[in-house]
């Protein structure tokens, strides 16, 4: 498995990501700058980590999607290469339109870091094999602007493909507005491109992945991700 | 235009805050007038934020030293060895004045001061906590207070993405018009790369990185040396805008420099900004120091050289480059896009010398700048005692009691605020905020750095010694219930005027009672910071000298939390119970009365308890711990059964007229400890060996949701719960009346 984690100026999840595929991947991703042009040859998997590019002065990920190393990412999106967006990652992949819709600011208004519950929606991709159907799984969410927002139809085209990875849920994986942390479209936490290569998420794996974090739910991830690239 | 075409008169020398006499010194310590901006510089280093002219005397007091401290007070922050090549860097600042003249913009530069001076000595930051007071509920400015503290501090840490994993919140009529806004940041540096401020060599280039400067913030640390008086609303223009995004760049492309030998010396720039940081490095390293203003970094235009060494931009910082690693440095700031200006070079004059648009605006001795500011020996008093305690109603339904303090604003929940800071980031949080005290793990291995942040200014009130010396006994306390063993210290000391005597008697106090405990408990001083004029007109603070503790786990696994983890384990209390009532919360809350003097503090005990129950953890024979403090047993025995969710059953030794005192007093050096039962008679019987008190209190039960009392109505967790975690979202979520 090779992969690489793009680091944008602000982005702050970068090491994190980096240290859970060495931990669970074994292998050490290469940080690649915003400013660099090209890729390395052969990679898997390409990773946005969370943080605030550019400090999300603008619209949250608006400008880093607008970086020099995103014309690399997008053609390699576009040869089959998977990418994972977290958090102000998945910020960036709708603003770049390589997934669809956006993130508005949360519900409530305020930023919001705790525990949340998420139904795996789509269990046959290469990111979430290793958690099987409809599993109810606890990771973080840390973010200001996580409101998933799209037009009905896209919506309902989303559902319609499967391509809805993550929905918030009670512990219990039902469906409801006291479970939605964030006011997002029908629950929505996580999707998935037309062809399930890109996915992007506003929950943080990578901050749950050993049991002295409080849990290990964001493991089964990184397994899916290295069977599927073994 | 030349600033010091405006003359210098009685009147201008008041609105720089010195006194009459004290610009007499000037005149002497130089010979001659200063001009505009000199006398601005001298403003700005001789100000009480800067100087500690009024506390200067008595923090010589304090323990500072210890074998494992590296760097005590003096540099931006305090260092202490942990061990394999990394040491710990902390400290505590206030940024009170301007949160309360702009919440969000005051709390979030705050919290970008304290990084910066952490960074500034090499160290990665890992985690951030802070300390907050509010005044009362009901009084009109206190929710937009909270809401726009928590929103600034969260809206820095959370962007720079360093995690804010824990801190304390009061609220309290006396800081109706002065709130405290108290930030810590701990980082950690190899001990082989740690980055201090006295300037070296001469020639070497002085250079200028991070933000451009503007003309905000201006006075700043002159503002913070004032009384609030009328008219506080139009200092606005003196507080700082923040921008994290900047400061994270800083941060990266300062640790990516300091990887190589290219730093010699480095300071960030804080309270006014360019004065303090170049006088004090040149000082320090027996230099002098020439800048050449036309090259500082601008945004606005026609800013005069008065304007730009005072101005308080922020994410800026100051270093003396190895003239032969300009160029690399250079391209390490502008790869993070930063501005990078050689702004002068150091001198053998010993003076400060500021040129401007072809002049010379300032030629100062730098000694008279860092070393002759005035020092006061001020008069104290001791502050009246406070009223004996009148008799109250001793028979009311402990239930009751607990149900209205859990949901009181002292007691409740501070998940609303905490829920708004990323205590996540960096994947390192290994004890999140709730708890006794907050852990992260260092980075890569498997020990971990515990936080926390303790004072309880009811008590330095009633009694600053005690008080003072019970804010570092309940941080020990904190440190040893999650297992750590505790360091050192870094205090935040916010008073009022130091002007009134009885002011001056809680500084002076305090600081006793914070020595006597420092040197008791071995947690020396290593950083520090003064905050006073907390006060409106005639009303000061609640005094309140802050303590952030940190200590060492040298192994996570051995990690105590304070939930209860399973049914049928043994409750036990350590410590002696007298059931002291005065200045306790069940005293002002349910009898309505502050009063009585605060819980005495038994040095000697608070050490062998602290010790006694970190070696149990340590052999990992403890399912649960929590310490005895705001409340008293009881609200621990309820915090540890919410927290884990389970229930639990005890009994009161004490007969039925005393039963109140032993559940809500709040006796000091108390932990309650849980064990499975065969564990609980060995260490019943270690502790009576060591001539521990250890009292078995009861059982933890199943999820049956309820604390039983003897001989009381069952208390149902439901409620105790709703009263916890509702007070603070329902008081923010409630229209101003």
């Amino acid at each position: 498995m090779k992969a690489a984690v793009i680091v944008f100026p602000g982005s702050n999840c970068d090491r994190d990501i980096a240290d859970a595929l060495a931990k669970i991947c074994g292998m050490q991703p290469h940080m690649v700058w915003h400013k660099d042009q090209d890729l390395p040859e052969g990679l898997d998997l390409i990773v946005l980590p969370g943080g605030f590019s550019h400090g999300d002065y603008l619209r949250s990920g608006a400008i880093a999607a607008q970086a020099p190393v995103m014309r690399a990412v997008k053609s390699r999106a576009e040869a089959g290469c998977a990418v994972l967006g977290i958090c102000n990652g998945f910020q960036i992949l709708t603003e770049a339109g390589l997934l669809p819709g956006g993130l508005m600011r949360n519900a409530g208004l305020k930023f919001i870091c705790r525990d949340v519950w998420l139904k795996v929606d789509a269990a046959d991709t290469i990111y979430t094999r290793s958690y099987g159907s409809d599993a109810v799984i606890r990771i973080p969410v840390a973010h200001h602007d996580g409101n998933y927002t799209a037009d009905e139809r896209t919506l309902d085209k989303l559902e319609a493909e499967g391509r809805i990875a993550f929905r918030y849920t009670d512990p219990e994986g039902n469906i409801a507005d006291t479970a939605n942390p964030n006011g997002s479209a029908r629950s929505i936490a996580g999707v998935l491109s037309a062809n399930r290569r890109i996915l992007g998420l506003m929950p943080h794996p990578e901050r749950l992945i050993d049991p002295i974090q409080g849990g290990t739910d964001g493991r089964p991830m990184f397994n899916s991700l290295m069977e599927a690239f073994a | 235009m030349n600033p010091n075409d405006i003359q210098v008169t009685d009147d201008i020398v008041a609105e720089h805050g010195l006194t009459l006499a004290e610009y007499a010194r000037v005149i002497e310590l130089i010979g001659r007038k200063p001009n505009f901006t000199e006398l601005g510089l001298f403003s700005a280093a001789w100000n009480e934020h800067c100087s500690y002219k009024s506390s200067k005397v008595w923090l010589k007091t304090l323990p500072t030293t210890g074998p494992k401290v590296i760097h005590g007070p003096g540099e931006n922050a305090g260092v202490v060895d942990i061990g394999d090549g990394q040491a710990v860097v902390f400290k505590m600042e206030s940024h009170n004045h301007p949160s309360y003249i702009e919440p969000f913009q005051g709390a979030a530069t705050g919290v970008g001061g304290i990084l910066r001076d952490v960074f500034t000595m090499g160290a990665r930051p890992v985690a951030n906590m802070n300390a907050l007071r509010f005044g009362a509920p009901d009084h009109p400015r206190t929710r937009h207070l909270v809401a726009g503290v928590v929103a600034g501090i969260g809206g820095y840490g959370n962007c720079i993405g360093v995690p804010t994993i824990g801190g304390e919140t009061n609220f309290h009529a006396s800081y109706n018009g002065n709130c405290l806004v108290n930030a810590m940041t701990v980082g950690i540096v190899q001990t082989d790369r740690i980055f201090t401020s006295a300037a070296t060599g001469i020639g070497n280039p002085v250079v200028y990185v991070g933000s451009k400067t503007g003309r905000d913030g201006i006075h700043g640390a002159t503002m913070a040396s004032n009384v609030f008086g009328e008219g506080t609303d139009e200092k606005r223009p003196t507080v700082q805008v923040g921008d994290p995004f900047t400061e994270k760049l800083l941060l990266e492309a300062c640790l990516e420099l300091m990887a190589e030998d290219a730093i010699l010396s480095i300071q960030d720039m804080g309270a006014a900004g360019l004065t303090s940081s170049s006088v004090e490095m040149a000082a320090k390293g027996g230099l002098g120091i020439e800048l050449d203003l036309d090259k500082v970094p601008t945004r606005e235009a026609g800013m005069t050289s008065y304007e730009l060494m005072l101005s308080e931009s922020q994410e800026r910082m100051l270093m003396i480059l190895d003239p032969r690693r300009a160029d690399r440095a250079r391209a390490v700031f502008e790869k993070w896009g930063l501005d990078f200006a050689i702004i002068g070079k150091t001198t053998d004059t010993g003076r400060i010398v500021l040129r401007h648009q072809g002049r010379i605006d300032c030629d100062l001795p730098l000694g008279a700048l860092a070393d002759e500011a005035p020092l006061y020996n001020r008069p104290y008093e001791t502050p009246p005692l406070p009223p004996a305690i009148a008799a109250f109603d001793k028979k009311v339904d402990p239930g009751q009691a607990l149900l209205h303090l859990m949901g009181s604003p002292d007691l409740c929940s501070r998940r609303w605020i905490w829920e708004q800071y990323d205590h996540m980031v960096m994947a390192d949080t290994i004890q999140r905020p709730g708890g006794d005290a907050g852990v992260v793990r260092i980075h890569g291995t498997t020990k971990g750095l515990a936080i926390t942040t303790d004072v309880t200014p009811r008590y330095v009130a009633a009694d600053a010694v005690t008080g003072g010396a019970q804010a570092v006994a309940e941080a020990f306390r904190n440190l040893c219930a999650v297992g750590a063993e505790p360091l050192a210290v870094t205090d935040c000391l916010n008073f009022g005027n130091p002007q009134n005597p009885q002011v001056m008697g809680q500084i002076v106090g305090a600081i006793q009672g914070i020595g006597d405990a420092c040197r008791a408990l071995d947690m020396p001083v290593v950083s520090g910071n003064v905050s006073l004029y907390n006060q409106t007109g005639e009303l000061a603070i609640q005094p309140t000298p802050a303590i952030g503790a940190v200590g060492l786990l040298a192994d996570i696994d051995r990690m105590a939390t304070l939930g209860f983890k399973a049914a049928d384990d043994v409750i036990l209390l350590i410590g002696t119970t007298k059931g002291h009532m005065g200045q306790s919360l069940y005293l002002r809350e349910i009898a309505a009365q502050e009063a009585g003097p605060p819980p005495p503090v038994d040095l000697a005990a608070e050490r062998r308890h602290g010790e006694f129950v970190r070696g149990l953890i340590r052999e990992g024979r403890l399912s649960a711990v929590h310490d005895c403090a705001d409340g008293g047993l009881l609200v621990a025995l309820a915090e540890m059964a919410l927290a884990g969710d389970r229930g639990a059953e005890i009994s009161t030794p004490l007969d039925e007229a005393d039963k109140t005192a032993f559940l809500f007093g709040e006796d000091q050096a108390r932990y309650l400890i849980c064990a499975k039962p065969d564990f609980a008679e060995a260490v019943l019987a270690e502790a009576e060996a060591q001539h521990i008190p250890c009292t078995r209190l009861g059982r933890t039960t199943d999820r049956t949701g309820r604390l039983t009392i003897d001989g009381f109505r069952p208390i149902s967790l439901a409620e105790l719960r709703s009263a916890h975690e509702g007070w603070l979202p329902g008081f923010m979520a409630a229209k101003p009346q």
